[in-house]
């Protein structure tokens, strides 16, 4: 046994060199000639460009070239694509309006790349950038999502009322029925709020032209560095796979903003060419904030249909969600197939239907952020079941019981498509109780109460649907890339490993997750295993990573190609060792014949595979090096349930919350350190939507929280240390049974705050208040309580 | 441009520079050290913490000429060869980073804590790092790494 298999808490091989500074994030890099830019921004959220003036600019000092849209026209670049299409109600497409990577005759929202400003420095290039006279005709600006849906102002001329389609799904009958049949209908209204992503690592790009071989490079900061090659290459500047590599090295967080295809890489890939120089580009925050896509952004009225015992009967939701100025890579499936088909939540409520509209608006595009559709799903269902039980006078407890998927209930069809493999949400759902000491809560109320402090409690359970799969069905429902992964697992001749995978690690640590896979199969230690992602050059191809798919769906390709190994070796074995193929026993990292004493070493095999002297060369070839391309079954489906507690101070709105409690479940668990990491990461964000984040446009479309000074990122006294707890249920759809794990945590987690502060505040009447619950927003709730006014 | 000296991570430094240059810029652009981060425009995020003169400072306030003769460090100056500096080891050791972006920055600023404050608390760590974001691992594992690491030092 070598200790470092499944199940072994590996400290991280990455992080001897993030620890001293010698991590390679983007910006890091440095090529010989590099030039460097200025991407000059729309300071209007919505206007004409009637001319752009760049003579003084060009004159300044070390100013090699300034680019425009028009230039990119001429040299007919593409829009950016959208990677997913959905269909309306009538089934006719959604509105695809064009997207060109530098602004052609509009700039549609603050922050839309107006000129490239190429210099021989950085400021040099900004500098520039101010000398640069853009004659703008400001239009009206459609900001929010009724003014947007009033058509007054159009965002693109060619999509009426600014809507870019109307889905639904579900059975609208089944619904009606069930309504007419219900003794109670519990309604509500809620929004959830836009979030701006944050990954501390701004966006950045190096952008390289080769003009002996025509062959382009581009470091930049993604999460899927081949989704990238496809989408630019082929849609937006024609250059073919082979003449195009794309490279992230170390990426400093991703939480999918930096999934997407943007702009700057197009912009800086195809400036390398016109100017032959490398030329580097870094985002400073404040243009993260104006041009990383942002998240969220659903307004929501939904009814549940129960019967008088509290059993569900029906669910009807509406949603408007929010895309921003263009249709981002992903915007298009996040409020639709990642957020109606989870509608079910962990519950048996047998008829659904949800209706989506979705707006384009002069604001930043909208996109997967952490959770992605999911959260939204989740927010909605908790806060509306912890309304029907305090409406109904049902604990909230026993009603989230009462109407519980059993666990001998799966595989679980849901009314909105998906099928849950397996899962057991009433032991989560217990387990998470025990935890939190869900039945002491009441003295501990009463103890803050001693205190002047209003405590509350409040349940969020989830389940979520992860590693989208299989192909042929995303690809049915409107994906326009399959969604499997690819690993390349070459055993070197001593027996050492390297494994190509086509996801990408952007602080997961799958360079030690993934040698742990390894480790187990081959019989050897992690260390003896090197895990390469991130060059397009190296690695065959891959769909990267998001959506919580890197383990679920790359897991089992490394497995699948460490098999193929295993097969391959046993057939030397089996000839070195004189045996039938079907005698040799691999275990331990040791090849035997059974019913004997004969043994050889991976290491040996290994040897032979490549000095292969006395070889079945005519039965296989010399070599020990495996490719494998895997596609899922189905999704993976963990689920859990949160339980949070939080102090409101009744005079000042203060919130602190004292205790966070999660249980999840994400199938077999390959290092509990690093999956306990994720759900942290995860919960902290989610507590930063509930409490603190929010981003904010004023009526003309100008970005109010565009700084850190604005933005209210969680920080470490925002937050309590959390109690963490993993119960898996095994029999995935995939051979390893792992479920995600990346965003659980941001998925469960807001709903259980706020149901928490509500739960604090309802002895003063207080029944709503919105994300983010900002002290501000509890004191005013409290001002405007009715038992308080009753009171005076 | 002024020619600006100083002494980083124990060597004597010295390069030519634009007046409007940041001190994190000497570091990263002209030295070469790209483990000190930029990660804001505003001096909140705190990834470009270094110290200078035994104190831990944001390099992003400070102009490179401000530092003229100073002593600075670095994360890059803290190991001992492969020998991990023991505030280094606790973060490792307790999973006190992800994606390691702000992560120099941490060990940087959580060093000067354990400096002032030996002993300290859960509640001194989380609000000492008021001015250090992180948007990985809901600082939970850093408070504890810093926790460990302060205990390590202690000896």
């Amino acid at each position: 046994m070598t200790g470092t298999g499944i199940g072994a808490s590996l400290k991280r091989v990455e992080d001897h060199r993030f620890l001293t500074g010698n991590g390679h994030y983007t910006d890091d890099i440095n090529r010989p000639g590099q030039s460097h830019a200025w991407i000059l921004r729309s300071p209007h959220a919505h206007a004409r460009i009637k001319g752009i003036d760049t003579s003084k600019a060009a004159a300044a000092d070390g100013v090699i070239a300034i680019l425009t849209g028009a230039d990119m026209a001429a040299d007919g670049v593409g829009g950016l694509p959208c990677g997913w299409q959905i269909h309306n109600k009538d089934g006719s497409p959604m509105a695809e309006p064009a997207h060109p990577p530098l602004a052609v005759e509009k700039v549609r929202h603050v922050g839309d790349q107006v000129a490239i400003v190429i210099a021989e420095t950085r400021d040099a290039a900004r500098d520039a950038s101010e000398l640069i006279a853009v004659d703008y005709e400001v239009l009206d600006a459609a900001v929010d999502m009724d003014t947007a849906l009033s058509g007054k102002t159009l965002v693109h001329d060619d999509v009426p009322n600014n809507r870019c389609f109307d889905w639904e799904i579900g059975d609208k009958a089944a619904v009606d029925d069930a309504f007419a049949k219900a003794d109670r209908v519990v309604s509500i209204d809620l929004s959830n709020n836009r979030l701006i992503p944050n990954a501390m690592e701004p966006r950045a790009a190096v952008s390289e032209y080769d003009r002996t071989t025509g062959q382009y490079t581009l470091y930049t900061t993604t999460q899927n560095p081949h989704v990238i090659r496809l989408l630019m290459g082929a849609f937006v500047l024609q250059i073919p796979e082979h003449k195009l590599r794309i490279v992230a090295q170390d990426v400093g967080g991703g939480f999918g903003s930096k999934i997407f295809h943007y702009a700057e890489e197009a912009i800086l890939t195809w400036a390398a060419a016109k100017v032959n120089r490398p030329i580097k580009w870094t985002a400073e925050r404040t243009e993260s904030f104006m041009t990383d896509a942002h998240g969220r952004d659903h307004v929501t009225h939904a009814d549940l249909a129960l019967d008088a015992d509290g059993k569900f009967l029906g669910l009807r939701v509406s949603t408007k969600a929010n895309l921003g100025a263009y249709l981002s890579t992903f915007g298009s499936s996040v409020p639709t197939y990642l957020y109606a088909t989870l509608l079910a939540g962990v519950y048996t409520t047998p008829a659904i239907y949800a209706e989506v509209q979705t707006v384009f608006t002069n604001t930043v595009p909208v996109d997967a952020y952490r959770g992605a559709g999911r959260p939204e799903c989740t927010y909605l269902l908790e806060r509306l079941v912890t309304k029907a039980a305090r409406e109904m006078g049902i604990d909230p407890v026993e009603l989230r019981q009462k109407n519980m998927i059993q666990p001998d209930m799966y595989p679980y069809q849901t009314p909105v498509a998906l099928q849950y493999d397996c899962g057991n949400p009433p032991a989560t759902f217990e387990s998470a109780l025990k935890a939190s000491d869900y039945a002491g809560f009441e003295a501990r109320r009463a103890a803050a109460e001693k205190n002047g402090k209003l405590r509350g409690i409040g349940i969020s359970t989830y389940v979520e649907a992860c590693g989208i799969a299989p192909s042929a069905v995303a690809g049915a429902l409107g994906a326009r890339a399959g969604l499997y992964e690819s690993a390349q697992v070459r055993v070197h001749p001593t027996g050492s490993v390297t494994v190509y995978t086509g996801t990408h690690s952007h602080g997961q640590g799958h360079e030690t997750t993934f040698a742990q896979l390894v480790s187990e199969s081959f019989g050897i230690p992690a260390e003896n295993v090197e895990i390469s992602h991130g060059d397009t050059d190296q690695v065959q191809f891959g769909m990267g990573t998001y959506g919580s798919r890197s383990l679920a769906v790359g897991g089992p390709a490394i497995l699948k190609a460490c098999n193929k190994i295993i097969d391959k070796a046993k057939k030397i074995a089996a000839h070195i060792m004189e045996a039938d193929v079907a005698d040799i026993e691999f275990k331990d990292g040791k090849f035997t014949v059974a019913g004997t004493d004969k043994e050889m070493a991976f290491g040996e095999i290994s040897l032979a595979a490549y000095v292969p002297h006395n070889y079945p060369i005519e039965e296989i070839e010399p070599g020990l090096d495996e490719n494998a391309f895997y596609d899922p079954l189905n999704f993976s489906f963990p689920g859990g349930a949160h339980i949070c507690e939080v102090e409101v101070d009744p005079e000042t709105g203060d919130i602190e919350v004292v205790n966070f409690t999660a249980v999840d479940d994400v199938g077999r668990v390959v290092n509990p350190m690093i999956v306990e990491g994720q759900v942290h990461g995860g919960l902290a964000q989610g507590v930063g939507q509930a409490i603190l984040e929010g981003c904010v446009y004023d009526g003309d479309g100008q970005l109010l929280t565009g700084s850190y000074m604005d933005y209210t990122m969680p920080r470490a006294d925002d937050l309590p240390s959390f109690s963490v707890a993993t119960q898996g249920v095994m029999g995935a759809s995939n051979p390893l049974e792992v479920k995600g794990v990346g965003e659980v945590g941001a998925i469960g987690s807001p709903p259980a705050v706020i149901n928490a502060i509500l739960d604090a505040l309802a002895p003063l009447g207080v029944e709503d208040i919105s994300m983010p619950a900002t002290p501000n927003r509890v004191w005013q709730a409290i001002q405007a309580s009715s038992v308080r006014q009753a009171a005076e | 441009m002024p020619t600006v000296s100083m002494t980083v991570n124990g060597k004597s430094v010295s390069a030519d520079v634009e007046p409007r240059t940041l001190l994190v810029q000497y570091l990263r652009e002209h030295l070469g050290l790209t483990g000190t981060h930029v990660g804001c425009d505003t001096s909140q995020c705190g990834a470009c913490v270094v110290h200078m003169n035994g104190e831990s400072l944001k390099s992003c306030t400070i102009l490179a000429a401000q530092a003229e003769g100073a002593d600075v460090t670095t994360i890059e100056g803290l190991a001992d060869g492969d020998t991990l500096h023991p505030m280094q080891e606790a973060f490792r050791e307790n999973h006190g980073l992800q994606c390691g972006f702000c992560t120099p920055g941490m060990v940087m600023s959580a060093l000067d804590l354990v400096q002032k404050n030996p002993n300290p608390t859960e509640k001194d760590v989380r609000e000492w790092l008021e001015g250090n974001l992180c948007r990985c691992t809901g600082y939970h594992n850093i408070v504890k790494s810093i926790l460990a690491g302060a205990e390590a030092l202690r000896g």
